[in-house]
């Protein structure tokens, strides 16, 4: 069996032709199975980033052939974008997808998930199961032994872990959301799935900001009602398009003294700014505009590649592991045929012997002791020639020794 | 025997401080082995106590240098109970260090050795240094824990980029946490003090320095504890307070003890 690998990625298409070679969950699964035919496996898998088609086959079969043409039957103009792998590239590569390695923002999680729905709905048989059960094992270990997927990659999670660093826990929080454009809805989600609890929604079109409000389960306020309800907000997000401060530094003073020394968490992800930059002076005050979370991404991000360099050595580790089981197929079945000549001699030999039920048993169970001993180093030595590349001449010359190929 | 058990403790304090500061460097590992380092300290500084308990026919803790020994394991203790959760492992950065000090301290005044000797007998004055001590260890760690916030803080406040990838507590637990250690320790204080107070009655003696900082002492956190619940002062404010308390219990702890033992 010999592994192949056709697709395309972002590194080399653009978005423009890699959405036209992306195919839906239905679509992935039928050409999988059409692409594996009656005695092959292939597994498609298809994210916003990439379009990958893994093919295992006999190596007469021309799978790269037909992984090429079924990908340019996508889209024609795929050609100078397609790259192709074989065997321990394909799957050094497909383990450094899994980990995230391949990924635009290094680590990121949702590719794990994506590899295992593509290994889910793929045509599969021994070498893409195991190759795919192998990627999912290599990416969670990437993630749970490095920090390449722990620290936020966007600015709405990073706002997200900033007030993390504020308050700890945010169940309970209570957000104050100005603006109900999609960067705020963004930001708020985020904050949500923490466990803060969106509480007001503040926008200069009451229309929109019902909507909003509507679905986070929060109160739509008009925007002169904002200062009321800071004394009891903890974390305050806007990102509207006004041209001025839609949030004055008296403003907040003037909150403070009703919220007895608890801190106050401002995110301004508007441009031009939402939020007088002086609040940041106030005491319990942290302000964060939409440059200093922007310099906390790029922090991030550094060290997410960083340990990027640790997650290699983990993903190399493992494409090292699937060569050599990869490899040992190639002797597995000089080996099965060397142990079933071995004990049809026994049991024929044995057959011959006139022995008591009782010198038979003892008899049974010192001749198979005697040819496992005798073929466990030459079993052990074949499937270590085969990692090193030369099974196929020691399978060879074991089936000459032993006259095997003449019983096939 | 008291040789034998003091250098594996220091040993091990010495190397959670050392592997604190990794910590911050580069988070991960050495925070693990910085836990297991104080852990283990903290086993062989209980054997330690264990032994001079045993081997005294009095309060084996009532010179400067044991009465310091006890301290530092007290303040282990306290850190132990919560400050050892991967959450709050900078901390460690804060109490580590300054417990191998003392704790080398302790022994160069011999308070680690096992002779025996002890003034102290009564229950009274057993619960008052002990009281005293406890609630002095709560403290350190109060002032541990506003140090961090301070500095926690101070990373928000200059918008400092890496402030996710060196994570430390969250400011409002630091802040809260602080306020409750205090809140368990200023009672602790006021049983020691007044122990003390009916000791003097009935024994007769001095007012003596010592006396009047411990009561300057116990002020400066029963203001904090009021202007924190009674009138909200929390936050930047309130950890410089701790901290001024905390300036009371080092002078009261290394540099007047002598004019109280004696």
């Amino acid at each position: 069996m010999k592994l192949v690998l056709v697709g395309v990625s972002h590194h080399q298409a653009a978005v423009e032709l890699r959405e036209r070679a992306a195919l839906d969950r239905e679509r992935a699964a039928e050409l999988a199975g059409r692409l594996a035919g009656a005695s092959g496996e292939a597994v498609c898998l298809s994210t916003c980033n990439r379009t990958e088609l893994y093919l295992a086959d006999e190596p007469g079969a021309d799978a790269e052939a037909r992984a090429t043409a079924a990908l340019l039957e996508l889209e024609s103009e795929l050609g100078p974008a397609l790259y192709r792998l074989r065997d321990e590239a394909a799957a050094l590569h497909l383990f450094r997808v899994a980990a995230g390695l391949d990924s635009m923002v290094p680590g990121e999680g949702e590719i794990l998930g994506q590899v295992r729905t593509a290994y889910e709905i793929g045509a599969t048989g021994p070498m893409l199961d195991r190759l795919f059960r192998q990627a999912l094992h290599a990416g969670r270990k990437a993630r749970s032994q490095t920090g390449i997927g722990e620290s936020p990659a966007s600015v709405s999670s990073a706002a997200a872990a900033l007030a993390e660093q504020v308050f700890g826990d945010l169940h309970g929080r209570r957000i104050l959301v100005v603006g109900a454009g999609k960067i705020g809805d963004l930001a708020a989600r985020n904050l949500l799935s923490r466990g803060a609890e969106i509480a007001w929604i503040a926008n200069r079109s009451q229309d929109r900001a019902d909507q909003l409000a509507h679905s986070l389960g929060a109160r739509a306020l008009p925007l002169d009602l904002v200062e009321r309800e800071l004394a009891t907000a903890d974390l305050v997000v806007s990102s509207t398009s006004a041209p001025g401060f839609v949030l004055e530094r008296a403003q907040v003073e003037r909150s403070l003294r009703g919220r007895r020394g608890r801190p106050l968490l401002l995110i301004d992800l508007a441009v031009p700014r939402d939020l007088d930059p002086s609040i940041h002076e106030l005491d319990g005050c942290y302000l964060y505009d939409i440059d200093d979370l922007q310099a906390v991404v790029a922090e991030t991000l550094a060290e997410r590649r960083r340990e990027a360099e640790r997650a290699e050595a983990i993903v190399a580790r493992e494409a090292e592991r699937f060569h050599d089981w990869q490899a040992s197929l190639e002797v597995v079945p000089a080996i099965t045929s060397l142990r079933a000549h071995a004990e049809e001699i026994r049991r024929a030999e044995l057959g011959r012997a006139k022995l008591s039920p009782a010198e038979r048993r003892a008899a049974e169970s010192v001749t198979a002791a005697v040819v496992n001993k005798l073929l466990h180093l030459p079993t052990i030595r074949m499937k270590q020639a085969a990692a090193a590349a030369d099974g196929v001449l020691y399978a060879d010359a074991v089936r000459h020794l032993f006259g095997l190929e003449e019983e096939r | 025997m008291a040789e034998l058990l003091f250098w594996p403790a220091l040993l091990a304090y010495g190397e959670a401080a050392v592997a604190f500061v990794g910590e911050v460097r580069k988070p991960g590992a050495a925070g693990r082995y910085a836990t297991w380092g104080i852990r283990i300290g903290w086993l062989v500084q209980t054997a330690l106590l264990a032994v001079q308990a045993a081997r005294a026919d009095a309060f084996p803790w009532s010179t400067w240098a044991a009465s310091l020994n006890l301290f530092v394991w007290l303040v282990v203790t306290v850190y132990l109970v919560w400050g050892c959760q991967p959450r709050y492992r900078l901390l460690g950065l804060a109490v580590a260090p300054p417990v191998a000090v003392l704790f080398a301290l302790a022994h160069a005044g011999g308070g680690t050795d096992t002779s025996g000797a002890g003034s102290y007998s009564t229950v009274f004055l057993v619960l008052h240094v002990g009281l005293v001590l406890a609630a002095f260890a709560g403290f350190t760690l109060a002032a541990a824990l506003s140090a961090l916030y301070l500095w926690q803080e101070r990373r928000l406040k200059r918008h400092a980029a890496e402030i996710l990838r060196v994570r430390a507590p969250a400011l409002a637990r630091l802040d809260e946490l602080s306020a409750r250690t205090i809140a368990f320790a200023l009672p602790a204080l006021t049983l020691g003090i007044a122990v003390g107070v009916v000791r003097l009655r009935a024994r007769g003696g001095g007012f003596d320095a010592l006396m009047a900082v411990t009561l300057l002492t116990w002020s400066v956190y029963g203001a904090y504890l009021a202007l924190r619940y009674g009138a909200g002062v929390r936050g930047r404010r309130g950890a410089y307070l701790v901290l001024a308390g905390f300036a009371l219990v080092v002078v009261a702890r290394l540099v007047l003890p002598g004019t109280h033992f004696s």
